[in-house]
C-alpha cells in the first residue's frame, strides 16, 4: 500500500466553479513530489486539501485523500482533527505570518504534538538542531518576531517534522528566502524525508525547486494536473506542450538563452472549458483538442500527460531547442557613459549600507546588479533616483554632474532617468486607467494633453505589446505580468535614456518573467541603458552585459556578464552561484530523444 | 505569486524591542502628561468662559425678582462677580489648584463636599458597567466572529446597529417603560439612593441604569470585537493552527485571543470615557444621585462652581482614559 493515495480530489468555489478538477496521484514513503504550476494553478489550493482543509469560500467536493491507510475526507470533524495532528505535516509559504506573533515559539512548536510538553521537549530539541537551530530553553521562549526569515522558516519545519508524519505538505516554504538560504533549506528538506521516511508535497511555482528536490514531478494547469512522472520524465523528456512551454520560460544561469513566453494569459480560477484547458495557449494545438477535455495518457517513457498529441509533441520538440544568444560585443572604448558613479556610500541614520560604490553604465548596455537582500541593491537604486537623501558621492550623467537629491534635478534629467518598481500591484495607482497612468508623465513633462497624449501613450503601450483596447482597464483587471508592462511603459512614454529595474520580475510566474525580460532586451537593442537589479543570477546571465555583485553593501565584484557567471574569483560569488538552482536540461547535442 | 517580503536580513535590521523601547516609555507618558496638562488648562478657560458667557444674572437668581438693586450689588460683591473677568478666572483657577472648588450658590456648602458622595456613586456604577462591559463584549463579539455571516451574525448585527443609532434617553425611557411603570413594573423606575448609603445596597435601583448602559456599551465595543476576530480567523497562523489538528477552544482563546484583544484594548479604554460623559443623561433619566444629575442640577440653578467643578472633573476622568487608549495603543503598536 502506498503511503499517500489521492484520487478523484475535487475542490469547488461556492459559486460552484472547480478550481481543482480531479487530482489523483500516489507516493510512497520517503518519496518526494513537486507540484509546479503558475499562480492559481491550484496548486496550494490542492496542498491545503491534502490536509481537508479548504479556504473561506472554497470546498472539497469530491474525491479521497488517503494517507497511512486513512481517508481524511470521510472523517468527522474530530477525528479529522486528530488525524491531521497525527499524520500530516504542513509547512505554511510565508512563516512570518503564519506563526503566532504572540505565543513562544516553544509553545508553538509543542503544542501540536500528542502528549505533554515535557514530554515532547526533547523530542522538540533533537528536531531544532537537526534544522540548524539553538535548541535551549532562551531559544524557546522567543517570539517568532525575534527570528531572521530563515530561522522563522526552519522553525515552521521543525514543527511539521516533529511529530512525525506520515505526509509532509510544504506550499512554497522557500520563496520568501535568498537563494543560498533555500539552497540549505531544501537540502534539509530532502535529508528529513528520506531519514524518517515520509512521504512528502512539495508545491513551489519554481521548476528549478521542484526539480532540485522532487522525486516526482507534477504540473498543474487550471486545476488540472497536465503531466506527471519522474523527475528526469519531466524535467528531460517532457511530454505536455505546457511543461516544455514552461521549461522553455526558465533563464539559466550557464547559457544566455532567449526566453520563450506562453503567448495569452493563464485562465482565472474556476474557469470553464469545453476541451483542452490549455489549448488556447498552446503551440501543437488542433481542433480536436477544443472538442473533448483530454484523459491523462501515459507516455512512452514512463509518466503521463494530459495530451492527445503527446507523441507528435514529443518527437517534435526538438525542433524547439535554441540557439544561446551572445551578449553584445565590447563596446568602442571611450564611449561617454551614460551615467557614472563615484565613491557612493549611503547609510540610514547610523548604519551604513553602501560602502564605496562606483560603476558606469554606458549607452545600450544593461547594468545587473546582483546581491541578495540586505545587500543594498534597493538603496542603490534608490540614491541614483534621487528617493533616498541619507548618501554622498559623485553622480555624473551624459557628462555633467548629477544633483544628488532629486528636488534639485531639472526637470529634463528626471525625464531621462526613469524607475521601475519591484510591485506591479503597488506601483500603479489602483484608481487610474492604464491610458491614464501613461499619460501622466507625458503631461508632466512635455505638456501633452488630449489626443496627442494618447497618440504617445498607445506608441509607448504597443512598444510593451499591451493592446489599445486595454488602456481604458484599471490595473486590477490586468495580471501581473501585464501591470508590470503597463508600469515599464508608463516609465518609456518620458522617453529615458537610462532606466532602473528594480527586481522587476522577482513577483512575477516564470512565464511571466520571461516575456518581461525579453521584451526589456529587445527595449536594449533600441538603444536603451538599464540598470537592472536583481537576486536571480540566472536573470542576469539572460538580459545582463555587466554585473556588479553586491554583499553587505559593497562590491565584491564586477565585469563582463559572461565572465564572472563563468570564472567568478570572488568566493560569495562563488557561493551565489552554487546556490542559484538550475533546471537540468537535454543538450541538444547529447539528445537522444525518440524520433 | 512569488512577491519577496520577509528576508534574513531585512528582519535582522529591523528594530529589535530592546533596552532603548523600554526606556522610551516613561518618556512617552511624561509627554502625553505634559501635553494633557496644556489641553486640560484649556478646558479649564473653555469651562469657565462659557460658564460667565450663560444667560441670567447669577444674583438675581439667588435672590429672586423682587431683590433690590442693593441686593444683588451686594451679593455680587461678595461672591466677587463685580471684578474683570480676568481676575476672577485667576482666583478661581488658583483656588482650583489648591483643591478648593469654591462654595455652591444655590446651597452655599462646599463644592467639595457637596460632589464627594455622588462622585463615588457616579464611579460606582461606571465601574459596575465596564465590568460587565468587558468580558461580555469579548463574548458577543467572539460569537459573531466565529458565526461569521451566519444568522446569528446577521441579527446580531441588525439589533446593534439599531441600538447604536438610538440616543441613550430614548432606549432608558423605553426600558423604563417595559420594566418600570407601564408593561411589567417590575424594578424602580427611579434610582434613587438616599444620602448616605452607599449605592450596591440598593440592588434594585441599580438594575435598569446599568442595564442601559451595558446594552450600549456592548453594542459599540463587541463590533469592533468582532472585527478584530475576523482579522485574526483569517490569518494565516489561524489557519496553520487548524492545520495542526489543535481543539477549536485552543485556537479561539490561546492563539486568536491574545491578537484579537491587542486592537480592542484602547477601544475599550475609550469606551470608558464614554461611559463617563454619557452618564450624564442616565443618571438624570433615572434620577440617579450621581455627577452627572447634579450637573444637570447645576445649569438649571446657575450654579457657577457646580457647573466649573463637575466639567473639570469629567474632562480630566475623560482625557486620563483616552490617554490610557493612546499608551496602550503605542504599546501595543511597539510589540
Amino acid at each position: 500500500m502506498k503511503a499517500v493515495e489521492v484520487t478523484g480530489l475535487t475542490v469547488a468555489l461556492d459559486d460552484g466553479s472547480v478550481i481543482v478538477d480531479d487530482v489523483s496521484f500516489g507516493l510512497e514513503s520517503g518519496q518526494v513530489m513537486g507540484l509546479v504550476g503558475e499562480s492559481g494553478s491550484g496548486k496550494s489550493t490542492v496542498a491545503l486539501a491534502l490536509l481537508g482543509f479548504a479556504k473561506r469560500g472554497a470546498n472539497i467536493t469530491g474525491g479521497k485523500v488517503v494517507v497511512g491507510g486513512v481517508d481524511l475526507l470521510a472523517l468527522a470533524p474530530n477525528d479529522l482533527r486528530e488525524a491531521r495532528k497525527k499524520l500530516i505535516g504542513f509547512v505554511p509559504q510565508d512563516p512570518a505570518t503564519a506563526l503566532n506573533p504572540a505565543m513562544r515559539i516553544g509553545t508553538q512548536l509543542t503544542e501540536g504534538m500528542l502528549g505533554t510538553k515535557k514530554d515532547n521537549l526533547p523530542r522538540i530539541r533533537e528536531v531544532l538542531e537537526t534544522v540548524g537551530l539553538p535548541s535551549d530553553d532562551a531559544f524557546l521562549r522567543r517570539h517568532p518576531q525575534e527570528l531572521s526569515g530563515g530561522q522563522q522558516q526552519r522553525v515552521a519545519i521543525a514543527m511539521a517534522v516533529a511529530k512525525g508524519p506520515e505526509l509532509i505538505v510544504f506550499d512554497e516554504p522557500t520563496t520568501g528566502l535568498d537563494v543560498s538560504t533555500q539552497a540549505r533549506v531544501l537540502e534539509m528538506v530532502a535529508r528529513l524525508c528520506a531519514d524518517n521516511g515520509m512521504a512528502a508535497v512539495f508545491v513551489s511555482h519554481d521548476l528549478a525547486v521542484v526539480g532540485t528536490v522532487g522525486d516526482l514531478v507534477t504540473v498543474m494547469y487550471a486545476g488540472q494536473i497536465l503531466e506527471t512522472g519522474s523527475r528526469e520524465e519531466v524535467l528531460l523528456s517532457a511530454a505536455h506542450p505546457y511543461s516544455i512551454a514552461l521549461l522553455e520560460s526558465v533563464p539559466s544561469t550557464r547559457q544566455r538563452l532567449p526566453l520563450v513566453s506562453i503567448p495569452g494569459r493563464a485562465p482565472a480560477p474556476g474557469a470553464e472549458f469545453e476541451g483542452c484547458v490549455f489549448a488556447d495557449r498552446c503551440a501543437f494545438v488542433e481542433d480536436r483538442c477544443r472538442e473533448s477535455a483530454p484523459a491523462l495518457v501515459a507516455t512512452s517513457t514512463g509518466g503521463a500527460a494530459r495530451c492527445v498529441r503527446v507523441d507528435h509533441v514529443r518527437r517534435n520538440q526538438t525542433m524547439l531547442v535554441k540557439e544561446p544568444l551572445h551578449s553584445a560585443e565590447g563596446r568602442a572604448e571611450g564611449d561617454a557613459s551614460v551615467l557614472s558613479v563615484r565613491n557612493l556610500d549611503a547609510s540610514y541614520g547610523r548604519t551604513q549600507v553602501l560602502y564605496d560604490m562606483s560603476f558606469d553604465v554606458a549607452p545600450g548596455e544593461c547594468l545587473a546588479v546582483v546581491g541578495e537582500s540586505g545587500s543594498g541593491k534597493t538603496t542603490m537604486s534608490r540614491c541614483l533616483i534621487g528617493l533616498h537623501e541619507d548618501h554622498s558621492g559623485t553622480f555624473v550623467m551624459d557628462g555633467k554632474p548629477l544633483p544628488p537629491r532629486l528636488r534639485d534635478r531639472s526637470k529634463e534629467v528626471k525625464q531621462r532617468m526613469q524607475y521601475v518598481f519591484q510591485n506591479p500591484y503597488g506601483s500603479l495607482n489602483p484608481r487610474e486607467t492604464v491610458a491614464t497612468a501613461v499619460m501622466v508623465p507625458l503631461k508632466h513633462f512635455y505638456g501633452d494633453r488630449g489626443k496627442a497624449a494618447r497618440a504617445k501613450a498607445q506608441e509607448a503601450l504597443e512598444r510593451v505589446e499591451i493592446p489599445w483596447r486595454l488602456a481604458d482597464r484599471y490595473p486590477a483587471e490586468l495580471s501581473g505580468g501585464q501591470r508590470q508592462r503597463v508600469a515599464i511603459a508608463r516609465a518609456l512614454a518620458c522617453d529615458p535614456s537610462l532606466l532602473i529595474c528594480d527586481e522587476v520580475t522577482s513577483g512575477l510566474d516564470v512565464s511571466v518573467q520571461a516575456s518581461v525580460v525579453e521584451l526589456l532586451r529587445t527595449l536594449q537593442d533600441d538603444g536603451l541603458s538599464m540598470i537592472f537589479i536583481t537576486h536571480n543570477l540566472a536573470v542576469v546571465r539572460s538580459i545582463g552585459d555587466r554585473v556588479v555583485v553586491l554583499s553587505q553593501g559593497r562590491v565584491v565584484e564586477s565585469g563582463a556578464v559572461e565572465s564572472v557567471l563563468i570564472d567568478p574569483q570572488h568566493p560569495y560569488t562563488r557561493g551565489l552561484l552554487a546556490d542559484t538552482l538550475e533546471v537540468d536540461r537535454p543538450d541538444p547535442e547529447t539528445s537522444d530523444l525518440p524520433g | 505569486m512569488a512577491i519577496e517580503t520577509t528576508t534574513d536580513n531585512a528582519v535582522k535590521a529591523a528594530p529589535t524591542p530592546g533596552p532603548s523601547q523600554r526606556s522610551a516609555l516613561p518618556w512617552l507618558i511624561a509627554r502625553r502628561a505634559l501635553t494633557g496638562l496644556v489641553t486640560l488648562w484649556c478646558v479649564s478657560v473653555i469651562v469657565f468662559v462659557a460658564t460667565q458667557a450663560m444667560p441670567g444674572d447669577v444674583a438675581h437668581i439667588i435672590l429672586g425678582p423682587s431683590a433690590s438693586a442693593e441686593q444683588v450689588a451686594q451679593l455680587n460683591q461678595n461672591l466677587g462677580l463685580d471684578q474683570p473677568l480676568l481676575s476672577q478666572y485667576w482666583n478661581w483657577l488658583s483656588s482650583v489648584l489648591t483643591g478648593d472648588m469654591g462654595d455652591s450658590l444655590v446651597s452655599g456648602q462646599p463644592v467639595s463636599e457637596l460632589l464627594a458622595e455622588r462622585i463615588f456613586n457616579s464611579a460606582t456604577l461606571t465601574a459596575i458597567a465596564m465590568v460587565l462591559i468587558l468580558p461580555l463584549s469579548l463574548l458577543v463579539g467572539l460569537l459573531a466572529a466565529v458565526f461569521r455571516d451566519r444568522l446569528l451574525d446577521r441579527s446580531y448585527l441588525g439589533t446593534s446597529l439599531i441600538v447604536t443609532a438610538t440616543p441613550d434617553f430614548v432606549i432608558g425611557s423605553l426600558v423604563i417603560a417595559l420594566f418600570g411603570t407601564v408593561v411589567f413594573k417590575v424594578l424602580p423606575p427611579v434610582s434613587l439612593i438616599p444620602p448616605g448609603d452607599v449605592p450596591w445596597e440598593h440592588p434594585r435601583q441599580l438594575v435598569m441604569p446599568l442595564a442601559v448602559m451595558v446594552l450600549v456599551g456592548v453594542t459599540y465595543l463587541s463590533r469592533l470585537v468582532r472585527v478584530s476576530f475576523i482579522d485574526v480567523l483569517e490569518s494565516e497562523y489561524v489557519q496553520l493552527a487548524i492545520i495542526k489538528g489543535l481543539p477549536m477552544r485552543r485556537i479561539l482563546f490561546r492563539h486568536a485571543l491574545p491578537n484579537a484583544l491587542a486592537p480592542s484594548i484602547p477601544a475599550a479604554s475609550i469606551m470608558a470615557a464614554f461611559t463617563i460623559a454619557g452618564s450624564v443623561v442616565i443618571e438624570y433619566l433615572f434620577a440617579y444621585p450621581g455627577i452627572g444629575s447634579a450637573l444637570v442640577d447645576a445649569v438649571a440653578g446657575h450654579d457657577l462652581p457646580m457647573i466649573q467643578a463637575i466639567i473639570m472633573l469629567m474632562a480630566v476622568a475623560f482625557f486620563c482614559f483616552n490617554q490610557l487608549a493612546d499608551v496602550l495603543g503605542t504599546l501595543n503598536k511597539s510589540r
